[in-house]
């Protein structure tokens, strides 16, 4: 018998995940860190309307980079899983946990049935009623997941940024304090110099999972409230995760109450 | 249920693109969990299960307001005294229910996430007109379980953000048991006592009134209503129950909190007391 075409089954493997790696790569890196009110996901994504960070349910968000369709797809079949259980059972049933898990075994089983695996990288994450109860997961291309204790960095050649927030980053930062830090890591790669850039309000997206909002937590931050927040307004540093509300009103993901 | 796929994975149909409507995507995943696709058995089901009455709507000066009163009544019981028929379709938008409780329940409930997933997956907000459509297609599928008895009836009443001024923005939508909507001007109620309310509004309702005007003239409408309907419940003040009332504004929806609403029903009876007509 003659098998012109072997490949081990390492070997196929290898070169999908290389395949993925490799584009992932690419992408522009996303930042999740937990803050003392909740999950702050930064982004470097010069449109306003192609998101890579988004809302999954009240207490979910979601951040990926890689190919946009492919976390787009993974994005509204969160959405729906998280909407189909939420109406079956009730909304507190709907958990980061469940919705990571599918992640991951939709990612894996994708990475081995098909000939192209998902070029993404995505984090879920999960704001609780304490600090503690907070949750960051880290999902990659093959459905390897992993529960982060402090922040999350995806994608892009990631390790300076890692290194910046390891640097940086203490338990219960002001949502001030954390975006800077987050900017901070952004702007550490990129730059031909090796010199770390500044990142302007434009090209940033912003989100986060408020623990003290009602009901739906997830706000995007942007137009002067995120001005405002950026390390270059240079205003005095606000009280603890304040926003200032009257700045975020065409903000179209929050319920006004 | 079909999310709890064996293998944990998303089936097939999560990954695919499709409708950003949500019970378009139940109707393929999961149909048994829309309300109209269960089969009924034959004969009439009037008696069966408890009735909501009563909502009225109008438009003021800063956008829309309705309310409801609390009664449910079972033949000639009442089923429930503090039912709240009345909610926040989202942030701009709100919707009541004439009709079988049970099924309006699920349809309210049903509408609001139907409107909630929209904007998740779009990322924006549907329009006002758009919304008061998805209302429509949700009535007619059940019109089989209407023509039996299980009847129910929404009205839809929302600030249009893409309005001119604030005082054209409030805009309120009916609906009969074949769907609709049918835009309403000024005002509108749904519900056995609603012919009442409705002669109320009629005589008190003026354009433009202010918020507070706004809400005393929908406590004197729902008065009216339970004064001449038996099921309609009145503001109950032994019990310090009172009309559920909402508004929508450009600042989003609020509900009037039930200080207010019993200040102003313990007002409207003590004029009444005074000229017992």
């Amino acid at each position: 018998m003659t098998m012109p075409f072997y490949a081990s089954a390492e070997q196929i493997m290898r070169d999908r995940a290389e395949y993925a790696r490799k584009n992932i790569m690419r992408g522009r890196p996303v930042v999740a860190l937990k803050y003392a009110e909740g999950v702050l996901f930064v982004a470097e994504n010069p449109s306003s309307t192609l998101f890579k960070v988004g809302e999954i349910y009240d207490r979910i968000g979601f951040a990926a980079v890689g190919r946009y369709s492919e976390y787009e797809t993974l994005r509204v079949a969160g959405i729906r899983l998280a909407d189909i259980r939420g109406y079956s059972y009730d909304r507190r049933d709907v958990t980061g946990r469940a919705l990571a898990n599918a992640y991951a075994q939709t990612l894996n089983s994708i990475f081995t049935d098909q000939q192209k695996p998902y070029e993404v990288e995505i984090c879920v994450g999960e704001v609780g009623a304490r600090p503690e109860d907070d949750r960051l997961y880290r999902i990659l291309f093959d459905g390897a997941i992993f529960d982060e204790p402090d922040y999350v960095v995806l994608g892009g050649q990631g390790e300076p940024i890692v290194a910046a927030l390891k640097e940086g980053y203490a338990p219960a930062l002001s949502l001030r304090e954390a975006l800077a830090l987050a900017i901070r890591g952004l702007g550490s790669v990129g730059a031909d110099n090796g010199r770390p850039r500044d990142l302007e309000a434009a090209s940033l997206e912003v989100a986060v999972l408020e623990r003290s909002r009602p009901a739906r937590k997830f706000r995007r931050v942007h137009g002067a409230a995120l001005t405002a927040l950026l390390p270059s307004a240079g205003a005095p540093p606000a009280p603890e995760g304040s926003v200032d509300p009257d700045a975020s009103e065409d903000d179209e993901e929050g319920s006004p109450s | 249920m079909s999310a709890d796929h064996p293998a944990g994975r998303l089936p097939a149909e999560y990954l695919q693109a499709g409708m950003p409507s949500f019970s378009d995507f139940l109707r393929t995943t999961a149909p048994e969990m829309l309300p109209g696709r269960r089969p009924l058995p034959p004969g009439t089901a009037t008696d069966l299960a408890p009735h909501a009455t009563t909502i009225v709507a109008a438009t003021y000066g800063d956008g829309v307001l309705m309310a409801g009163d609390r009664r449910a009544t079972m033949g000639n019981l009442i089923a429930q005294r503090d039912i709240e028929k009345v909610s926040a379709a989202d942030a701009y938008s709100l919707v009541g229910f004439a009709g079988t409780a049970g099924i309006g329940i699920e349809m309210i409930r049903l509408f609001q996430l139907e409107l909630e997933h929209y904007e998740k997956i779009e990322g924006t907000l549907l329009t006002l007109d758009g919304k008061a459509n998805r209302l429509a297609s949700m009535i007619r599928g059940n019109l089989g379980a209407a023509m039996q008895g299980l009847a129910v009836l929404p009205l839809f009443a929302g600030f249009d953000v893409d309005a001119d001024s604030p005082a054209t923005a409030g805009r309120i939508f009916s609906y009969d048991v074949t769907g609709g909507p049918y835009e309403e001007q000024h005002f509108a109620g749904i519900g056995s006592g609603s012919l009442f309310a409705r002669g109320a509004l009629k005589k008190l309702w003026r354009p433009g009134l202010d918020r507070d005007s706004m809400v005393r003239v929908a406590v004197e409408a729902l008065y009216d209503a339970a004064d001449d309907d038996s099921a309609t419940g009145g503001p109950d003040l032994v019990r310090r129950i009172f009309p559920v009332i909402m508004v929508a504004t450009a600042e989003g929806v609020t509900r009037v909190s039930d200080d207010e609403v019993g200040g102003l029903a313990e007002a409207v009876v003590a004029e009444r007391t005074a000229n017992p007509i």
